[in-house]
């Protein structure tokens, strides 16, 4: 079976939601999101904890909470909803392969295509931590499936290796339910998650945070017994000498994620090594005519509200290019953005000027920690954007702003931490 | 009595340095702003935090219901209110907002329902 739509959102969380709904609201008729799950919402239906949409409603939801906000009004729409419904091939020509159980194999052609897929949580095997192969290791965010949305327990004595924010979530999350949780431990000598994480989650319960502290070896046969845990040194090489037992029969990893980007690889499209996501001008498009990306398969998030706000973003550029009945910008110049100086990443990757005068915000992450630091946007020596930030952590997303008039005829931008 | 809180209000972090004894403050530096010092008294005087949680729900797609105090309960009720939430069981249909304990242990506070599960057979 061949079904025809005129946009095609890939990925039904939090990016995929306000895409379909924003490009509803601009007037797109005829729009299909695909969700694997069997509901919307993506990974904010496991998320109980608060602290989501400060931004986009001022005030402080749960996960669940802000996945109904939108759950609730695509509802309202004619947006087609396919649930269970796994994208397994995709090509460049914007041509889509799933399976479903009510259709079996299924086509799907799509003028425009958001891609919405979220990422992926980094496993054990991407660590390469010496030790035996044992039942009770998990990802953070499958034990929080298991608590949260399936009410499964994972243990009774857990360790964390990893401090990102699931990982401290976690630590409180099983506190709270009777585990016991012995420690947090972070390769790295400051913490991976935001400030409140570490005081609401682990100092209010005397939960400790180990610093360049990791993990070298997995104890346990048949289930996990315990871990040896070792300070590292600046270069993370652990220090010998310094190995101590934890006893646990839990092990959480939150030790980062990564885009998932299998069918943006199929469609050929060109990728961005710094991010893992695609390769995107201002408007979120990628090198495929017509497919653009959102959310955290472009680039990993640390706050929802950016999620929502950047499948806004793309669903009205895919808006904008379903009314054009061709390929304009392969003829307008194209300027690359670059990481300078302590930047780890940009995005956009390159910008269209497309004649008229447009300010454009470059979002990047820090490659250290900076307090009271000043971002500059430069070109040909000249600076054209600058921003004062109080604090600069690799974790929280910041941006610069930018006008296309102050860059025509250059060549690349680059965005600095000035020294 | 002294203690250094981390305002946890804005990214900022400030450290406060707060010198207090049992009921009251008697001397704070390191602030930057009105909700920073407001942050670190109520951090000394009655710390409250939101509590979130799940419960068991009968009929629905999942076995568990999420759930959460509808304003924030003293830190020291968190593990009173969990036993509370333990004890209950909801049973589908539930809508988000639902209330599924009233005034749990006193805090003036509700357990709410935070997910919207409709009944399956």
């Amino acid at each position: 079976m061949i079904k025809y739509f005129d946009l095609a959102v890939i990925g039904g969380g939090p990016a995929g939601m306000a895409a379909a709904l924003t490009a509803y609201e601009d007037g797109v008729k005829n729009i299909v999101i695909l969700e694997r799950d069997d509901s919307l919402g993506g990974i904010l239906k496991q998320c109980i904890h608060n602290g989501f949409g400060l931004h986009i409603f001022k005030e402080e939801l749960t996960g669940p909470e802000y996945a109904l906000r939108f759950t609730e009004k695509i509802k309202q729409t004619d947006i087609t909803v396919m649930l269970n419904t796994m994208v397994v091939s995709a090509t460049g020509d914007k041509t889509l392969y799933a399976v479903n159980p009510d259709y079996g194999f299924l086509t799907i052609k799509a003028k425009a295509i958001i891609l919405a897929m979220g990422c992926r949580e980094r496993p054990r095997g991407a660590l390469r931590i010496p030790g035996t192969n044992t039942a009770g290791i998990f990802t953070a965010g499958t034990a929080q499936r298991f608590v949260n949305m399936e009410g499964i327990l994972p243990g009774s004595k857990a360790v964390i290796l990893g401090s990102g924010d699931i990982g401290l979530i976690m630590a409180r999350r099983l506190t709270l339910e009777g585990i016991k949780v012995q420690g947090v431990y972070e390769i790295m000598s400051y913490p991976g998650g935001l400030t409140r994480n570490i005081v609401q989650c682990l100092d209010d319960f005397d939960i400790p945070l180990h610093l360049s502290t990791t993990i070298v070896s997995i104890h346990g046969k048949d289930r996990i017994t315990g871990v040896t845990t070792a300070k590292v040194d600046a270069n993370m090489i652990p220090i010998k000498g310094t190995e101590e037992f934890v006893e646990c029969d839990t092990l959480l990893l939150s030790v980062g994620l990564i885009p998932e980007n299998e069918l943006t690889e199929q469609m050929g499209i060109k990728m961005y090594n710094m991010t893992s996501g695609a390769y995107v001008d201002q408007d979120l498009e990628t090198d495929a005519d017509g497919v653009f990306a959102c959310g955290n398969v472009l680039h990993v998030h640390d706050l929802v509200d950016n999620v929502t706000m950047e499948g806004q973003r793309a669903a009205s550029s895919a808006e904008e290019y379903l009314k054009k009945d061709e390929n304009i910008k392969k003829d307008m110049p194209s300027i690359l953005v670059k990481p300078g100086n302590g930047i780890r990443y940009v995005l956009p990757q390159h910008i269209y000027l497309k004649g008229e005068e447009e300010k454009i915000r470059i979002y990047f992450r820090s490659k250290d920690r900076y307090s009271d630091a000043v971002i500059k946007a430069t070109a040909d020596g000249g600076t054209i954007g600058k921003k004062k930030v109080i604090r600069l952590i690799p974790s929280e997303m910041e941006y610069v702003e930018i006008n296309t008039k102050d860059i025509s005829g250059i060549s690349d931008i680059t965005i600095e931490v000035e020294a | 009595m002294k203690k250094d809180i981390v305002c946890i209000t804005c990214p900022r972090g400030c450290t406060v340095h707060v010198e207090y004894d049992k009921n009251r403050i008697i001397a704070m530096e390191g602030y930057t702003c009105k909700r920073g010092a407001e942050y670190a008294k109520n951090e000394i005087l009655e710390p409250k935090r939101m509590v979130t949680s799940s419960v068991k729900i009968e009929n629905a797609k999942y076995p568990v219901l999420p759930c959460k105090t509808n304003r924030p309960v003293r830190k020291d009720l968190m593990f009173d209110v969990m036993k509370e939430v333990c004890k209950i069981e909801a049973h589908a249909p539930v809508k988000q907002g639902e209330v599924l304990i009233k005034n749990v242990c006193g805090t003036d506070a509700d357990i709410i329902a935070t997910q919207t599960l409709e009944k399956v057979k």
